[in-house]
Order: C-alpha cells, then sequence, then structure tokens
C-alpha cells in the first residue's frame, strides 16, 4: 500500500504515512485524555519522575555516544578476520529483550555476580548496580551498539577516494579526523545522541528493576501506574503529553546542532586506505575488545543458565514462539514499507514534519497508543480478535524511528548523489525502486528489517493490555517465571533471545548481501 | 522457511471455536489461565458439568473491566486482589455472588456479598536456610538486623504483594509505619515491578529474603523436593491476601455465571487450588489439605484491613514509604 504510493508520488506517500502516524499517536492521546474526561494534574511525585527520566536520559545517551566513537573508529579502520560478524554481534544488546537483558547484566554486575566476586577476592569494595548507576550501566548496555552502528554507518558513508586523497596529500591521523572524521561526527552525531536519549527517555522496566527503589521513578513507569493503581487515565495522558513534549524539545535541540556534511559521491571501491599504525593500532584493538567484552559477557552469563534446559521445555512454549516469530516478521515487512516510504520523502527536503512524525513513535507510551486503540476499536471488534493484529501494528510502529536513523541518511545521498541523474533519464515509478533505491539502501533496509523483527519478538507491551488466549513468547516468559519455574523462564529467555537474533541476522545479512 | 507450513502451524495453534455450545467469558490473572495455572483444571471441570465453552481471556482484568464498563464481554472475573475490591465495587459493575460464607476456612470472616474468596495466603519474607542461617524472628528483628542484610520487594504501585506490604507494615507499626520504612529502606536491595522479578532474584541468589508468600516454600517442597526455602514467621503478624471471583451484572450467560460461582466453594474445585495455585484453599477443612501445605508453619496472628481502611490508608502509606526512599 504505502510502497505503491511511493511509486506514484514519494512526497504524497510519505507525508500520508507520516500524517497517519501523528494521527495515531496523538489521536490515541486525545481519546485516552478525552474517555478520562479531561487532563489531570501532575503531582510532585510525578514531577520528579520527569526531572529523574530527562537526567538519565541526558547521561545515558552522552555516555552512549562518547564511548561508541572510538569503537566506531576503531571497527573502520580496522581489517581482521571475523569483523563482519563481529559487528553484527556487537549490535546484540540493542535487540536483547529487556527482561533477558537485566537477567544478565544482574549475572555479571549483581551482588552475586562475576565482578563482585572478583572485588570481594581482591578485597575491593564491592559495586553496587542497584541506583541512579544501575540504570546507566544498562542504558549504555543497550544503547552502545545502536551508537557505535549509527556513527560506524557515517564513518562508511565516507567516499574511500576521500580517505585515499588525504592519504597522497600526506595528511596525519590527526588531519584525517580534523577534514574528514569531524564534519562526518558533526552531522551524525546528534541524531544518535537523540535516538539514544529517545529511547532512555521511555524506559521503563530497566529503571523499576535497577533503579533500587522510587527515587528511579521514569515517567513511563508514572503512565503504568496511573493505569494501574489509580485507574486514572487523565494522569497517564497528561505524562503522555509531557513525554511527548520532552520528544519535540529534543528533537528540536539535536537539528539545531546538527550540520549536514557533504562527501559528495564515490565509486563504492571497498580497497580502503592504510590505517594509522603505532600506538593507534593498540588502542584500536583495546576499544573493540573492552567493548565486545562488557556486551558479550551478560549475554553468555544468561546462555549458560538457560541453555542446558531449552530441550525440555514444554510444547506450549515452542507453539508461542512460532506466532511470536510470524507476528515479528508481519511486523517487520509492515516497519520496512513505513521506513521506505518515509525516508525517501523526508531525503526529497523541506519536510520536517515529516521526519518528525517518523521519530514520533519512539517517545509514545506503548500503554497510552494501546488504551486509546483499545477504546476506539472495542465498538467494532471483539477484543480477541484485535489483540495479535494490533500488536504487530503497534511494534511496527514502534521500531520505525530506529530505521529511520538508519535509513534516512543513506536515503539523502542517495538523493543528493543520484537524484538528479535518475531524474534526467526519467527514471521513476518501479523501476527506479527496483534498480536504484532498493539496491543502494539494501544495507540499512535489512538492518532495519531486522531490528523491527527482534524488537517485536521481544516485545510484552501491549499485549498485556488487550488480553488473548494466544500468548507470545514473551508473555510465556512472564507466565513460567508466575508460576515459580525459574529454571524453565531463564530457559524460555535464552530461547527468546536466540529466536531475536537469528531474525536480526537474518534480515542484516540479507541486507548486506543484496 | 516455508510459508504454507508455517501458516499451518498457525492455523493449529489458533484455537478453534466450540460450535453451538454456550460461551462463558472469564477475565483472569495472566499465570491463572497458562498450563502452569489453576485454569485448564479449573475450565475442563467446569466444562464437564455444564455442557458449556469455559474461555479464560488473561489480562489485567480490574483495569480493562473499568475501561469497558457494562460493555464488557465478561461474564465473570476470576483473580480480583482483597485491596482493591473497594474500586471494583464502586464501579458497580458486578452482582452478589449468592453464596453462604460463614464456614470459610479462612484466617478470617468474610461477609462481603458480591466478592467470593477462592484461595488465600499471607505475605511473608522468604529466605534459603542455606544462605541466611539466622534469620530474623520477627519483623522488629527485620528491622533491626545488620545492614548486609539485603531484601527485594515490590513496588506498591504496580504490584498488587507491594501493596499488601505497604498495608502490612501499617498494620503492624501504625503511626510509627514511617519509622519502620526508615530503617527497612536501607535493606532494600532494589524494588520491582511485579512478584516474579523480585522472586527469580532471589532464587539467582542476588537477595537474602524476597517480599512473597507464607506459602511458597510449599512450592519448592513439592515441584522440587527442595526443603531449604522457607518463610519467616513474625509474631506481630502477617498480612491476609485473598484472591476473588465475582460475576458481572451485565454477563449474557446469568445462569452459567451464578453456576460457576456455585461450583468455586466445592470441594473439587477448591481441591485443585494448593497444588495449582500454591495457595490456600477458602473452603476445605485442614485435614483435606496436602500434606505439604499442612506441614507449612502458619503464623499465631492474621492481620487484615477493612476494604475501607485500605482504601483510605492506601495514598497516605504510600506517600510514606515514597518519602522514606528519596529521603
Amino acid at each position: 500500500m504505502a510502497a505503491g504510493l511511493h511509486a506514484l508520488r514519494p512526497v504524497a506517500g510519505g507525508a500520508a504515512v507520516a500524517a497517519g502516524l501523528a494521527a495515531l499517536i496523538l489521536g490515541t492521546l486525545a481519546v485516552v485524555a478525552w474517555h478520562a474526561g479531561g487532563l489531570s494534574g501532575l503531582g510532585p511525585w510525578d514531577w520528579r519522575a520527569v526531572w529523574f527520566t530527562i537526567w538519565q536520559a541526558v547521561v545515558s545517551a552522552a555516555l552512549s555516544a562518547a564511548l561508541a566513537i572510538p569503537v566506531a573508529r576503531a571497527l573502520a579502520r580496522r581489517r581482521f578476520p571475523g569483523r563482519a560478524a563481529l559487528v553484527t554481534l556487537l549490535g546484540a544488546p540493542f535487540i536483547l529483550p529487556v527482561i533477558v537483558a537485566i537477567m544478565g547484566l544482574i549475572a555479571v554486575f549483581g551482588r552475586n555476580g562475576a565482578i563482585n566476586d572478583a572485588l570481594r577476592t581482591l578485597g575491593l569494595p564491592e559495586f553496587s548496580i542497584y541506583g541512579w548507576q544501575g540504570v546507566i550501566l544498562a542504558h549504555v548496555f543497550f544503547n552502545l551498539p545502536l551508537a557505535v552502528r549509527l556513527i560506524l554507518q557515517g564513518w562508511q558513508a565516507i567516499p574511500a577516494e576521500r580517505f585515499r586523497l588525504a592519504e597522497s596529500l600526506g595528511f596525519g591521523p590527526r588531519d584525517v579526523a580534523r577534514h574528514l572524521e569531524w564534519p562526518m561526527l558533526r552531522a551524525v552525531l546528534p541524531g544518535v545522541w537523540l535516538a539514544v536519549f529517545l529511547v532512555c527517555l521511555t524506559s521503563f522496566a530497566v529503571a523499576l528493576t535497577l533503579g533500587g527503589g522510587p527515587s528511579a521513578t521514569t515517567v513511563e513507569l508514572a503512565i503504568y501506574q496511573a493505569f494501574r493503581f489509580d485507574f486514572d487515565l487523565g494522569r497517564a495522558a497528561a505524562l503522555g503529553l509531557v513525554q511527548i513534549g520532552l520528544c519535540v524539545a529534543a528533537m528540536a535541540l539535536a537539528r539545531w546542532i546538527a550540520i549536514p556534511a557533504a562527501f559528495g559521491a564515490g565509486l563504492d571501491e571497498s580497497r580502503h586506505a592504510r590505517a594509522p599504525r603505532g600506538w593507534r593500532v593498540g588502542m584500536d584493538a583495546l576499544a573493540i575488545a573492552l567493548t565486545t567484552l562488557a556486551l558479550l559477557w551478560p549475554i553468555l552469563a544468561v546462555s549458560m543458565q538457560g541453555l542446558p534446559r531449552i530441550a525440555s521445555l514444554p510444547p506450549e512454549v515452542w507453539t508461542a514462539a512460532l506466532r511470536s516469530i510470524v507476528m515479528a516478521l508481519v511486523s517487520a515487512l509492515l516497519a520496512l514499507l513505513m521506513c521506505l516510504t518515509l525516508a525517501l520523502a523526508i531525503a526529497r527536503g523541506r519536510a520536517a514534519w515529516i521526519e518528525a512524525a517518523g521519530m514520533l513513535p519512539i517517545i509514545a507510551s506503548p500503554l497510552v497508543l494501546g488504551t486509546g486503540l483499545f477504546i476506539v476499536l472495542r465498538g467494532w471488534f471483539s477484543t480477541d480478535a484485535m489483540a495479535l493484529p494490533v500488536t504487530v501494528m503497534i511494534n511496527a510502529i514502534m521500531a520505525l524511528p530506529f530505521g529511520l536513523r538508519a535509513l534516512i541518511p543513506a536515503a539523502r545521498t542517495l538523493r543528493a548523489d543520484y537524484g538528479r541523474l535518475a531524474d534526467s533519464l526519467n527514471m521513476r515509478g518501479v523501476s527506479r525502486l527496483r534498480y536504484l533505491t532498493l539496491p543502494r539502501l539494501a544495507r540499512p533496509l535489512g538492518f532495519a528489517g531486522g531490528l523491527a523483527a527482534a524488537l517485536a519478538m521481544g516485545d510484552l507491551g501491549v499485549i498485556t493490555l488487550f488480553a488473548t488466549d494466544q500468548p507470545t513468547l514473551p508473555l510465556k516468559l512472564y507466565q513460567l517465571m508466575n508460576s515459580y519455574r525459574m529454571a524453565d523462564a531463564s530457559a524460555c529467555a535464552v530461547l527468546l533471545m536466540a529466536i531475536s537474533f537469528a531474525l536480526f541476522w537474518m534480515f542484516d545479512r540479507g541486507g548486506r548481501l543484496a | 522457511m516455508n510459508i504454507r507450513l508455517i501458516a499451518l502451524a498457525m492455523l493449529a495453534a489458533t484455537p478453534v471455536a466450540a460450535q453451538e455450545k454456550p460461551v462463558l467469558t472469564i477475565y483472569a490473572g495472566d499465570y491463572i489461565a497458562s498450563e502452569w495455572g489453576p485454569g485448564p483444571k479449573i475450565e475442563a471441570g467446569f466444562e464437564a458439568i455444564c455442557a458449556c465453552d469455559l474461555q479464560f481471556v488473561t489480562g489485567d482484568i480490574l483495569p480493562r473491566i473499568l475501561m469497558e464498563g457494562d460493555r464488557t464481554e465478561a461474564d465473570l472475573v476470576f483473580g480480583l486482589n482483597t485491596d482493591m475490591t473497594a474500586r471494583a465495587r464502586a464501579s458497580g459493575l458486578f452482582a452478589p455472588h449468592g453464596q453462604d460464607t460463614s464456614d470459610m476456612s479462612l484466617p478470617i470472616e468474610w461477609t462481603d456479598d458480591i466478592f467470593l474468596p477462592y484461595n488465600w495466603g499471607e505475605t511473608a519474607f522468604v529466605y534459603d536456610s542455606t544462605r541466611l542461617e539466622n534469620p530474623p524472628a520477627s519483623f522488629d528483628e527485620l528491622l533491626e538486623a545488620a545492614g548486609d542484610l539485603k531484601i527485594v520487594i515490590q513496588d506498591p504501585r504496580s504490584s498488587i504483594s507491594g501493596l499488601a506490604l505497604l498495608l502490612w507494615v501499617k498494620a503492624v507499626y501504625g503511626d510509627r509505619a514511617d519509622e519502620a520504612w526508615e530503617k527497612l529502606t536501607p535493606k532494600v536491595l532494589t524494588v520491582t515491578r511485579g512478584w516474579s522479578e523480585s522472586y527469580g532474584m532471589f532464587t539467582d541468589g542476588e537477595a537474602d529474603m524476597v517480599l512473597s508468600y507464607t506459602t511458597s516454600p510449599a512450592y519448592h517442597i513439592a515441584a522440587e523436593d527442595d526443603t531449604t526455602k522457607q518463610a519467616a514467621i513474625f509474631p506481630e503478624g502477617h498480612y491476609f491476601m485473598a484472591e476473588l471471583a465475582a460475576q458481572l451484572k451485565s454477563t449474557d450467560q446469568p445462569e452459567l455465571a451464578q453456576q460457576f460461582m456455585d461450583w468455586i466453594l466445592t470441594p473439587e474445585f477448591q481441591r485443585e487450588i494448593p497444588l495449582a495455585n500454591w495457595s490456600l484453599p477458602a473452603r476445605l477443612p485442614r485435614d483435606e489439605w496436602p500434606q505439604v501445605m499442612r506441614d507449612l508453619p502458619r503464623p499465631d496472628k492474621t492481620l487484615f484491613h477493612t476494604e475501607d481502611e485500605a482504601e483510605a490508608l492506601r495514598q497516605p502509606a504510600l506517600d510514606e514509604w515514597l518519602r522514606a526512599f528519596t529521603r
């Protein structure tokens, strides 16, 4: 549908999708507020939650982006066996289902974790993961991979010719940084920071489990409590509005800071300039090694716990897994269609509102969105029939902003480098899509599709609100935990994680081979 | 992957609606209808006597009912909690249960004519005797315990057991509850959204004690042959929690709904509760309980706030709790 529209009128298609998104996200908020008979005022604890949310999101985003720079640079300029696999693997934490990630972090950094065991042996004071430091640690763990991938894409978007030109001009690493890398970072970093900031803004389970108590309450948690504890839809809607306000302010800030880079087109030759030698080799190796250790250790720790019991999981778990896989694939497909339509429209420029609408889902509270849809749709459909389609749709929408972050820069470059040529050749519609757009955008599309599928796979969110007798895999995981079956639950967590990774890998690999 | 195979599997995974039989729709808590909860046994047991199709719909019961109002498809709800009845009752959506509740096996008297308990238990801190050799013998001792004793609790704003802890502390310490919380907060390792996250952290060895139920050790004894998990019994008393069923006024199957309500307190139903729900049956003589439940240490004193007391305490107790944690 969306792709069909695009083939005819790219901007109109993008505008239609963006308008639909805005209507859905702002509309559901309005419906919730209307159902409640208006917005309720926020209490002092709500404002505390707002401040904590902003503070932790700013710090988490800044740390993630700053730590990602040396890692992305090392990965961009070094070639070593297994590099491609490592790049994929380093993406793992971002698509890890939250509950699994928390289990992993506790296994490593918890009171009984490996780090504290080592500290105790050495007679050093213990590190506590519970508190604001745990929230930030978890957020960096989740989002460093996203930041690395986005910055790495920025590095790879600088044509190899520029590096070789720099080399023939006798540029040292410092000159390369000044003339090539810094302008690229200036263009890319604000977007990276923004993406991570927005993810952390809506954080829910991380803050609740690792926060150590109510002083680490986030806005999303306050929304949940307004629903569950007070049944106060008006307050939930008011908090949802605050979240959207924060989102818009952060986007305006990032837009104001970012300056587009202009490197022009290259020939896509993969032959790279020589990377700097000497101590920089050691630094790069250290950056890669430390990141790999920090990101993969928790995942490994969780796997060790659950792996042995996977084969003995009851059949209902496998049925739920299959259902979740199909839902994730449909979600990914929907997300890709919307993502491509939006990115191509945004690349044509002068459509700031389309980009803003595309980023909105990241900040929309899934709880408000789900409740709004529930209120609107219940007159027409049975809630049982709605549960799975609505979940698929919401998951597709929630994945959009991440896909867009990867796709927009690529679509802009495509437009700048080949747009006029394609126009002058009168290449449009399906043939332009097939011979120019899709091949040039295959990599970011694969990445976006993989993200969407994996995130949909691990999402527990809205389905609990709609209630269904067709449980998804994350729901099954909770049911196991709620029935005291913690060992089976950790096996189920490993299964969930493995499927999420497999889905991501499938799409990402597909995009890189295309 | 083969698309047709997936499609087939999806079809197989979709339950085929029973034809021509009347459908009794029950909104239930998440864990109840899973194959590890009491749901499947209840469903099979009732369908054997009702010539109907019982369908559990799981999720957050009360928020959903309040949102749907009298247009709800639910005929019954199953799994409401004692501390939420005030708001459920105020909605005016529920009809009387019509049961005689004078001879329940509850530690308190039950006079509610709308909400019918089918199980019960008490809040308790559960520990592992291999890791905690000298557990606190009273609530006071817990408050005065050494600083390295770490407990995990649940957030009262998102979890029913977390709310029960607030009311428990209020019941034990009354006006001095804020002092109690001041002593307790340094021992709180973290606060989780729900019971399951806390309990998982406890079984993983992260915390020494977890806020759970007096009946929790029964699961480990019966299902895992593990006698190391125990509930610390406090002489100050433990806070009563029951799960409740109620029928909706708006039901289109009033006779079936009533038949279900009539069935809840029968021995056939009650006998399924202990080992599927890991809680105590609401009406079953103690000598008919499974051995593992009879062997559990019982508190001498059960604490419980009436519905109006609980509703009046909820917000002040929460503010007190929040202040204690942010000091």
